[in-house]
């Protein structure tokens, strides 16, 4: 099981992020556990200035707009 | 062998665009031609300008996003920040609305940035320069300055604009004002941040180029469209010298009134910019119409809304303030000498 966290507080682009992951996710087979984190506090406690970001098991992979399919692919397939 | 296809696919592009930007004038009229309406009527007048300058306006944006986009690249968030970090209120003013222009930023992410910032040491009157800056004085308003009203105009909104938010936050920095931020902001404990910039080969920043381009022009074009629709109606129908008289040169009262209507609203540069344009050709003070203009695209209702997450009602009242007052003078100003 993968944990995975969406940053962002309910932008536009966030909502597209997040949705991306799930497909991506259920598309690969890989179970992940999908979190979205919009309090801004809790953003900031890994330090993203733009949102959307994304955090993989604590690390943060992706920042700034939505990730590429083939980056969420990527992120994926390494496991 | 991708990067290959995508490199020839970037040549085919640019003579593309190319071969298209530099025919514009004889593409429109031809196509005015074919319509069955008189150049000279009104509804042909409106045609005319229309079939003109939507597609010259778009060509401009996507080459313009384009190259942003690479730019871009550089200057990440983090980066800016990292520039900023322990800097003194004066020439980091000037350094942080320059970096304004160039970091990508979108409101949405206003309230991290400017938490990300405060954690990094940077002060709040810099902090503020670059947010006056980076909505009011970025590529898409200048492309449709320049693509509207040549580069003059457009120099002149970058100088103004950049002016705006380094006395903007210099005056903010001088109040000290970090009181009137909400609690828990003033509580958050300046961090010592790392930087360490990513290495990011060539062909992908020309990646994030046109990922830009699909992104921005994806999402302005129907704002440019309606926004030069409703300017090519202005042209056709609305009788010359119809806004002199109120906001025109000599009715000095409408700067002022124009920078407060421009307060709530909000609409991005692409939107509103074809608009100035109409009121311009009718009559419409320069100064008037471009004070208008940075008051809508700076300020906005949705963004104070944002900001008040992290700014008390007192701070977003000082901050609206003092930046409608710059441009007020940037208005006035600009009908003085022109």
């Amino acid at each position: 099981m993968l944990k995975v966290k969406v940053l962002g507080g309910g932008c536009a682009n966030c909502k597209v992020t997040y949705k991306l992951i799930e497909d991506v996710a259920r598309e690969k087979g890989t179970e992940v556990d999908l979190e979205k984190v919009e309090d801004i506090q809790d953003i900031m406690a890994y330090d993203v200035m733009s949102t959307p970001g994304v955090v993989i098991e604590e690390t943060v992979v992706h920042r700034g707009g939505v990730p590429s399919r083939k980056q969420v692919e990527e992120w994926f397939s390494k496991n | 062998m991708l990067s290959k296809y995508r490199r020839l696919l970037f040549l085919i592009l640019l003579i593309v665009w190319v071969v298209l930007y530099s025919n514009l004038a004889a593409f429109a009229d031809f196509f005015v031609s074919l319509l069955p309406v008189e150049p000279t009527s009104h509804l042909g007048e409106a045609m005319a300008f229309f079939v003109y300058d939507a597609p010259k306006v778009l060509l401009l944006l996507a080459a313009v996003v384009f190259v942003m986009g690479i730019i871009n690249t550089w200057f990440t968030p983090e980066r800016t920040r990292a520039l900023l970090a322990g800097r003194s209120l004066g020439l980091a003013n000037i350094l942080a609305a320059s970096l304004g222009v160039v970091t990508p930023f979108c409101s949405c992410s206003a309230v991290p940035l400017f938490i990300g910032f405060v954690q990094a040491g940077v002060p709040l009157g810099v902090t503020f320069s670059f947010l006056i800056a980076a909505p009011m004085v970025n590529e898409i308003a200048l492309t449709l300055l320049f693509g509207l009203f040549g580069w003059k105009i457009a120099l002149l909104y970058l100088c103004l604009g950049l002016m705006v938010a380094i006395f903007g936050g210099l005056v903010l920095g001088r109040l000290k004002l970090e009181k009137y931020l909400e609690q828990w902001v003033q509580d958050i404990p300046t961090k010592q941040l790392s930087f360490e910039s990513e290495r990011i080969s060539f062909s992908q920043r020309l990646e994030a180029g046109s990922v830009a381009v699909k992104d921005v022009v994806g999402k302005v074009w129907v704002y440019i469209l309606l926004g030069i629709g409703v300017g090519a109606f202005i042209h056709g129908y609305v009788p010359e010298n119809f806004m002199a008289s109120f906001m025109g040169k000599d009715a000095w009262w409408s700067v002022p009134l124009a920078v407060i209507i421009g307060i709530p609203m909000y609409s991005s540069a692409a939107g509103i910019i074809p608009v100035v344009q109409a009121l311009l050709a009718k009559g419409a003070a320069m100064g008037t119409a471009l004070a208008f203009m940075m008051s809508v695209v700076a300020l906005s209702l949705p963004e104070m809304i944002i900001l008040r997450k992290v700014l008390t009602i007192r701070l977003i009242s000082i901050f609206i303030s003092i930046v409608a007052t710059g441009i007020l003078f940037v208005g006035l100003i600009f009908n003085l000498v022109l």
